[in-house]
Order: C-alpha cells, then sequence, then structure tokens
C-alpha cells in the first residue's frame, strides 16, 4: 500500500465534521419516516394551539406565534434528545471508543452532530412555517431578514453549545440523565414561550426563563417575523445570545474535557448500559 | 532495538458500585512491566478477566492506569495522549462501530476522515482494505445488512484505515468464522514482515492464534504477567515435564486429580455430541500417568485413549497457572 496523506489538526477536524454531518444526513435520507413523526405529527399540538387561541378571538398574530414557537420547539427537542443523548449512543452502538481514540477535537464530532442536526430540523421548522404561510395564512412582516438570520444563528449556536454540555453530561451518567431531560421538556415548553409569548407570565417567572437561551431567541425572532421588528429593537436580544453562546461554548469545552478526563479515570467510558 | 511499546509497574484497580455498604475493589492489572520492540508482533495471551483488554485501552489512552506508566512509540500515553492517537488504532472483536444506515464504504471513508486522510487516498485506501478483507461486493451494502462476520471484517479493515505504527488487536477473530480468521491472521503477520517499522500487540485467548502468529508471547493471568517470551521457548519450558491426554467417556469434575501427587495442572473440555471429555495433564513425571489412570477408573470414567502430544501453549499455561485458559 503506498503512503498515506494526512491533514494537519484544522484540516482533519474539519474532515471529521464534515463526516459526521453526512452521517446524519444521509441517514435522514434514507429513513424518511422521520419526516411523519417529526413533522407532520407536531403540527396537530400547534393546530389545537392555534384554534384554541381562534375560539379565544385572540390577536391574528398569536398564530404566526405559535408557528415560530413549534418551528423552535423542533431545535430543541433535537437538542435534549439527539444531541445530549448521542455520545452515550455511540458508546452504546461501540462507536464511542474509535471516535476517543481518534486524534480529533471532541468538539469537532459534536459539531458535525450538530450541523447535521440543524440541518433536518430546519427542514422540519420550514415545513412547519410551509403550514402556517399556507395552511393558517400566516402573515410575517419580514423588515430586517439579516436580523432575523443574526437572531437564527446566535440562538441556533448558544442552544447547541448547551447540547454539548448535556452530550458530556449524558455520557458520563447515561439513563440516569434521561430524567433530566424529561425534567427539562415541559418546563421548558413554558418558560421559553414556546406557544405564548412570555410577557404574559409573571415577572419572576420570566426572570427564571431568561436563563434559557431559547426564551430569548424566541422572543427576538417573533418580533422580526411578526411585528416587524428591525436590528436595534433587538439589540439587547443579540448581546444575550451572544453572551450566552461564547459562555456555554467553553463550558461544553470544559465539560467535554472533565468528563472525559473524569471518565478515563473511573473506566465509564468502556462500561456499557451502566 | 527501539521499544514500541512499554509499560511499567502498570497496574489498574476498579471499584464497583457499593453492595450491602462496602466497595468491591477489582486489581484487574497488577504490576505489569512489558517491552515491544518495532516491528514484532507480539502476543498477550490469557483467559477472559486476564485484563488484557484493560491493558489495551490504557495504551490506547481509553483508560488511565492507577499507577506505574505506559508509552507507545515513546509518548505517555497519560501526558501524549494527542500524540499517541496520531498513531494507533484498535480493533476489538465482537465490536462493529460504524453506522448502520451507512455502506460498507461509506462507514470505512467516514473513520478515514478521523484520521484526516484526504479525499482521493481516502477512497483509494477504502478500496484496498476492502479487498483485503473480502468485502468489494459489498462495498455499497448498506452496514445493518451484513452478517456479524461481515461486520467483523469491516471492523478489522477499519482498524488499518490509517496505517497505523502500532496496532492494537483485542480478540480480533471472534466471531469469524476459520476461513475468513485466517484469512486475518495471514494479512496482519504480511503487514508487519512487509513494514518492519509496524508494531502489533494481540490479545487473544485461542492458543493457535498466539502460536502461529506472535513473535513472543505474553502470558497473562489475574491481572500479571507470568511468563513472556518466545512461542517456542515457552513451549521448551515445559519439555522436561510430560503432558498426557486422555479421552475419556462422559463428563465429570477433573478437578480432584489435581490431588494426585505429580500434577502440575489439568484442563478438560467436555464434548456434548459425543459425551466424552479431553483432559490435558501436565504431570512432573511420566510415572504418575499411572495414577491419573487408576484415579480415572476408580471415578467410573472409561479410558478411550491415551496420547503424549507436542507441548503447546496451553501446556505451558496449564503449567504456569494450575489449570486451563477456559
Amino acid at each position: 500500500m503506498k503512503a498515506i496523506a494526512y491533514s494537519g489538526n484544522m484540516e482533519r477536524n474539519l474532515r471529521a465534521i464534515v463526516a459526521r454531518t453526512y452521517v446524519r444526513i444521509v441517514g435522514s435520507g434514507r429513513e424518511p419516516s422521520w419526516i411523519l413523526w417529526d413533522t407532520v405529527l407536531p403540527m396537530l399540538t400547534l393546530s389545537t394551539y392555534i384554534y384554541v387561541y381562534k375560539v379565544m378571538n385572540a390577536p391574528p398574530e398569536f398564530t404566526g406565534f405559535v408557528i415560530v414557537g413549534g418551528a423552535m420547539i423542533a431545535f430543541w427537542l433535537n437538542v435534549l434528545w439527539n444531541m445530549a443523548a448521542q455520545l452515550y449512543w455511540e458508546k452504546e452502538t461501540g462507536n464511542l471508543e474509535p471516535f476517543l481514540m481518534a486524534p480529533i477535537s471532541r468538539m469537532a464530532m459534536l459539531m458535525g452532530m450538530a450541523i447535521g442536526g440543524i440541518f433536518n430540523t430546519t427542514l422540519r421548522a420550514l415545513g412547519i412555517f410551509a403550514v402556517g404561510i399556507f395552511v393558517f395564512q400566516v402573515e410575517f412582516l419580514v423588515v430586517d431578514p439579516l436580523a432575523a438570520l443574526l437572531i437564527f444563528v446566535l440562538t441556533l449556536a448558544a442552544l447547541y453549545s448547551l447540547g454539548m454540555v448535556f452530550a458530556s453530561v449524558f455520557l458520563m451518567y447515561g439513563r440516569e440523565a434521561w430524567h433530566t431531560s424529561h425534567l427539562l421538556q415541559e418546563p421548558i415548553y413554558f418558560l421559553s414561550g414556546f406557544y405564548f409569548p412570555v410577557k404574559f407570565l409573571p415577572f419572576w417567572l420570566q426572570v427564571a426563563a431568561s436563563i434559557i437561551p431559547v426564551t430569548f431567541g424566541l422572543d427576538a425572532i417573533r418580533r422580526i417575523l411578526i411585528l416587524g421588528a428591525g436590528l436595534g429593537e433587538v439589540s439587547l436580544h443579540v448581546v444575550v445570545l451572544a453572551i450566552f453562546w461564547i459562555v456555554l461554548f467553553f463550558m461544553a469545552k470544559w465539560t467535554l474535557r472533565y468528563m472525559e478526563d473524569h471518565g478515563r479515570s473511573e473506566g465509564r467510558l468502556t462500561l456499557r448500559w451502566q | 532495538m527501539e521499544n514500541s511499546v512499554e509499560t511499567r509497574n502498570v497496574s489498574r484497580i476498579f471499584k464497583s458500585g457499593k453492595t450491602e455498604g462496602s466497595t468491591r475493589i477489582v486489581k484487574a492489572l497488577d504490576d505489569v512491566s512489558i517491552s515491544i520492540r518495532k516491528g514484532e508482533l507480539f502476543g498477550l495471551l490469557g483467559p477472559n478477566g486476564a485484563g488484557k483488554t484493560t491493558l489495551i485501552k490504557i495504551l490506547c489512552t481509553l483508560l488511565l492506569p492507577t499507577s506505574g506508566s505506559a508509552h507507545v512509540r515513546g509518548h505517555d500515553v497519560v501526558k501524549e495522549a494527542d500524540h499517541v492517537r496520531k498513531i494507533i488504532n484498535m480493533v476489538t472483536g465482537g465490536e462493529t462501530p460504524g453506522y448502520g444506515i451507512l455502506t460498507v464504504a461509506e462507514n470505512l471513508w467516514f473513520f478515514s476522515q478521523l484520521y484526516g486522510i484526504k479525499g482521493d487516498v481516502a477512497k483509494r485506501r477504502v478500496k484496498e482494505l476492502l479487498e483485503i478483507v473480502g468485502l468489494s461486493d459489498e462495498a455499497g451494502t448498506r452496514m445493518n445488512r451484513l452478517s456479524s462476520g461481515m461486520k467483523q471484517r469491516l471492523n478489522v479493515a477499519r482498524g488499518f484505515i490509517n496505517d497505523p505504527e502500532v496496532l492494537f488487536l483485542d480478540e480480533p477473530t471472534l466471531g469469524l468464522d476459520v476461513l475468513s480468521a485466517k484469512h486475518i491472521r495471514g494479512y496482519v503477520r504480511n503487514w508487519v514482515n512487509k513494514q518492519p517499522e509496524k508494531t502489533v500487540l494481540l490479545t487473544t485467548h485461542y492458543m493457535a492464534e498466539a502460536d502461529e502468529l506472535c513473535d513472543r508471547v505474553g502470558i497473562i493471568h489475574e491481572g500479571r504477567i507470568v511468563a513472556c517470551d518466545r512461542p517456542s521457548s515457552l513451549k521448551a519450558t515445559v519439555r522436561d515435564k510430560t503432558v498426557f491426554q486422555f479421552n475419556v467417556s462422559g463428563s465429570g469434575d477433573y478437578e480432584r486429580l489435581k490431588a494426585v501427587k505429580g500434577v502440575v495442572g489439568l484442563s478438560w473440555a467436555h464434548h456434548i455430541e459425543s459425551d466424552t471429555s479431553t483432559l490435558k495433564v501436565v504431570l512432573s513425571d511420566q510415572a504418575v500417568a499411572s495414577d491419573i489412570e487408576s484415579a480415572l477408573r476408580a471415578s467410573g470414567s472409561r479410558i478411550m485413549s491415551v496420547t503424549t502430544p507436542e507441548p503447546t501453549l496451553e501446556d505451558v499455561f496449564i503449567h504456569l497457572v494450575g489449570k486451563g485458559l477456559e
């Protein structure tokens, strides 16, 4: 066999990101049943909220709020169930050891999972938007599309960095961490105002909700897409989301390193079904 | 000659969850010191639970030693794990890493990217390895449609994807049919022979595999290396002993034969189909064989044949540990 040409550190990590993204995207394409589970069925819940608002004669923008909230729920669920559990499942399927033995950053592997997840979830979110526009006649008032894009990117960056923190915790605590996901799912639906604007919550609950990046992202995106706000009106959201992203990114880096070291020391990286 | 792998007094203790108020402590490795030379195919032979996999996982940077030090190509596996990872790979028998939804070729390509192997080179490498493990015809088949033997061959191919300087093979032929196992063994042997800068550490509990493949063999038992030498030298240590093989009817607990004076060790296997048992006994003196025959007859066993086979590594193990590998 001829000698192998290897890449430098940066290129190697980029290749790992692309490869892991490929698995996610190709995998979804080959098992299209997720379209039913992840797009069609969630629309039933969204429809319920929309009809409740219609019965209550709520302002028409509430329908748009529900659609945007439903689209963002998809990302939250992707972070909570796919991203967070990914390293755990890689361990159970025998992939974790080859990953950890490879000369790549663990962040690269998780980033590949995140990008693949974002790609798939964006398709789901677009499906929800399409239903909102064509079935429920939601009107979007986008004055500043770049602001919308910026908020969207920052929200996802913060959200998936949080997912990386969860991934390291799941890696160590496995099924025990599962309960945490259950614990986080419904309260976050409520606190982040996926189905209603958080301004209707009591002040102290709004403060509690503000520690969740998706709350800020969702509020800003709704302001931009439904109420026609521009970048200036969501500048505080941009700052907070950027801080969330930076803090959570470094927290993820630290927790991954800590959990890996701890796992190597305790032997938990190699034990299954703990 | 330069050492490729070196461990110095490596010990590893596992603490399991508290049961009935006390923590169970298992010493998986106990003061293990081995040196494996560059270009060597070194075998680690021992029964399940002897500590083989623990040692490999420490060398592969997946596990930290509780004490002692280990180096791969001069790099400390604890402090310089990133350096070690660039030059190693590992194949674990019975594992099937990869994604069922991807094809065989895609899976290998995926793992090649974790080592930063560039586009065309990766494709060429995937093609070559699939030919070597006999999976070329399955290149486009999804992994979840492969038989377990095929998955294991794919796993073996994955281990060679980065052409590692040091390759760790942990029971690599587990789950493979006889022909595939032979083919893989042949490839591993050639890989080292043709590239003297490569090193292989193979763990196995198949005596013949260790005997056939390895330049040197370390015998590990309960976390300790109890012998380490060339297979021929190890077998020579039991030449002054006498190895007898008794084929007897039925089955039984032959452990009591150890009480016969002059018995160094013994192992036995029961063959369900024929309802017969094969006993291998290492004796200090040929004369003791008649005492064994008497003891067997006294217990009601019918002796069907008695042979004195050439010593094998199993006999060495029996001699050192007092029992067989199973």
